[in-house]
């Protein structure tokens, strides 16, 4: 079973007391809950909630249990992390800015942020989990020099786009001004561009290896994502202190 | 069989009628002992009288309205009270210089992407106190929040305290290039104090500057916050000392000074202010000054108020009572 399909998940949820303290940790999370990523971020998400003098010892050693009230940790998929903390079932969280800027929405749609949609602080760069969100294509270019994206938004009027990320890739094609169709897929988006799928993908990669090893080669780099910091807007009002204090201790922690 | 509502809308069966009810009932009871008198306005206005709201502050308000096409006319549902109000007062009241006291309860409407699961249809209840300046008339509208959340049985909610003039006062002290203070400003709106830091050391600001703005747009807590040492950050938190000197004790100790607040509507010019409760992850209400918002009906007045989001309120007090035991409705 998949971790994130544990049964005792909606019953967890309701035990996560956000006043909670956390006796005998005084140097830990201070009562304050935090929503951690599954994945490529959990390492180091540890890492630094282990340098925070939490006892991450059943967090490092039990994949299936998804909450640790006794030190005020959450865990979850990334892409979860944000609706936790907007809801304020946690008031901190850790994701990858990719998540957060797909979140934001396409820039065309205006008034997102107005309403609401963004409403979560984003507090602190932590640095860990470097990846580079690019705009990748096929290895092979035709007589005129195009890649295989340049030569369908030439031919065809726009080119055909694979991603995980269809706000991040539509974003990015309306700023560089080109026509394109956004073809949303779950996993393994190299795929596209070989079979056909798709002229080009929007994907994040840490070191371009599986690009490479498909065929493809990066064309333009569109931002690079690091691990984020994440509070609720209300926590972060009534817990200041607290957060603060944490902030504070994060901070210490990077710069070291 | 199953007729569906549009997304983001709801029916209301009476059990949570009776509790809605309660809390309305609340609300308006202490409204009234201040002085504020109920308004009904209609839920269709002109989009051309609306639109006056934000003449020249390059700023949506509240994002997308609903439209209504009539008869070669662009109709919108409200988006908000604050704006019918004004153009009430401009066109029945043009020439009263005393303050004017109105309250309302009324659906308003946002435009909204369906997916996002928002309400496109919310119960607003709130005042507008017309004619009465900073900082007399902003104590006044606090005073008026906090008694009224009291009658509901509210007990834990804050009131988050800012300026919405103190970043762009900053920013004018320090010199900094007319043409990078929109983007800052939206940065600060986003709520992403890491690409705040990025922008404001883009611009070739001093390290010095950069920690100063950085510093106080996320200054919150106690009056102690207004401490800054004298200078651009002094001038700018001068409004905010000036409201906190004038409340009541039992008004002054829900305040939280908040050097960094933002709130999105672009009418506002000073103090603006929201509601905070443990029991819930997002604001239940907010409002504050909008002393130019008047001038654009041509009617120019100093203005104030506040709006509190019905339904959140009652999850809020729903949410305390499981906590807490408080009794949902007036003590």
């Amino acid at each position: 079973m998949s971790w994130w399909g544990h049964d005792d998940r909606e019953r967890t949820i309701a035990m996560t007391d956000s006043t909670a303290a956390t006796p005998g940790t005084p140097d830990g999370l201070d009562g304050l809950t935090i929503a951690v990523p599954r994945g490529a971020l959990f390492g180091g998400t540890v890492e630094l909630l282990t340098s925070l003098g939490l006892d991450t010892a059943e967090l490092r050693s039990n994949d299936r249990r998804l909450l640790f009230s006794d030190i005020g940790v959450i865990t979850m998929r990334p892409s979860d992390v944000p609706t936790y903390v907007e809801d304020g079932a946690a008031d901190l969280g850790i994701t990858g800015k990719d998540v957060l800027l797909e979140r934001a929405g396409p820039a065309s749609d205006q008034g997102a942020h107005e309403r609401g949609r963004r409403q979560i602080y984003e507090l602190l760069d932590l640095g860990y989990g470097r990846c580079t969100m690019v705009f990748a294509t096929a290895d092979r270019v035709n007589d005129r020099g195009e890649d295989p994206a340049a030569e369908a938004l030439r031919r065809l009027g726009a080119m055909r786009v694979a991603t995980k990320y269809p706000h991040i890739a539509a974003r990015h094609l309306e700023e560089t001004g080109r026509q394109g169709e956004i073809v949303e897929v779950k996993g393994s988006v190299e795929l596209a561009p070989l079979t056909g799928l798709a002229d080009a993908i929007v994907d994040l990669t840490a070191t371009g290896t599986t690009l490479r090893e498909n065929g493809l080669v990066v064309r333009e780099s569109i931002v690079v994502c690091t691990a984020r910091l994440i509070a609720n807007p209300v926590a972060y009002k009534l817990k200041a202190a607290q957060i603060d204090q944490l902030l504070e201790r994060m901070r210490a922690g990077i710069t070291a | 069989m199953i007729h569906p509502i549009p997304s983001g809308t709801r029916d209301v069966l009476p059990d949570e009628t009776r509790e809605l009810r309660m809390i309305t009932d609340a609300l308006r009871h202490v409204f009234e002992r201040h002085g504020y008198g109920e308004v009904y306005t209609p839920a269709l206005e002109y989009e051309s009288v609306l639109a006056r709201a934000r003449a020249g502050t390059g700023i949506d308000g509240a994002g997308p309205v609903h439209r209504v096409f009539d008869a070669g006319e662009t109709l919108v549902l409200r988006s908000d009270m604050t704006v019918p109000v004004a153009r009430l007062v401009a066109t029945r009241y043009p020439d009263v210089t005393e303050p004017l006291r109105f309250c309302y309860f009324a659906h308003c409407y946002r435009g909204t992407r369906p997916q996002w699961s928002q309400p496109r249809e919310l119960l607003q209840a709130g005042i507008e106190l017309i004619g009465a300046p900073a900082p007399g008339g902003t104590a006044e509208a606090l005073t008026v929040l906090c008694d009224s959340l009291d009658a509901t049985g509210l007990t834990d909610y804050r009131i988050g305290l800012g300026d919405a003039s103190l970043f762009a006062t900053l920013m004018d002290r320090l010199d900094i290039d007319p043409a990078a203070r929109p983007g800052l400003l939206e940065t600060l709106a986003g709520r992403d104090f890491v690409e705040l830091r990025q922008r404001l050391s883009a611009i070739g600001l001093s390290e010095e500057s950069v920690t100063l703005l950085l510093g106080l747009s996320q200054r919150r807590g106690g009056p102690e916050v207004l401490e800054v040492s004298p200078g651009p950050a002094s001038d700018a938190v001068a409004g905010m000392r000036q409201v906190g000197e004038l409340l009541a004790p039992h008004i002054a100790e829900r305040v939280i000074f908040d050097l960094g607040l933002v709130r999105s509507i672009g009418y506002y010019t000073g103090a603006i202010f929201e509601v905070y409760d443990p029991a819930l992850g997002v604001p239940i209400g907010g409002g504050g000054r909008y002393d130019e918002l008047l001038g654009r009906f041509g009617s120019s007045r100093p203005a104030v108020g506040f709006a509190l989001d019905v339904e959140r309120l009652h999850i809020a007090l729903a949410g305390e009572e499981r906590g807490t035991g408080v009794v949902v409705g007036p003590r």
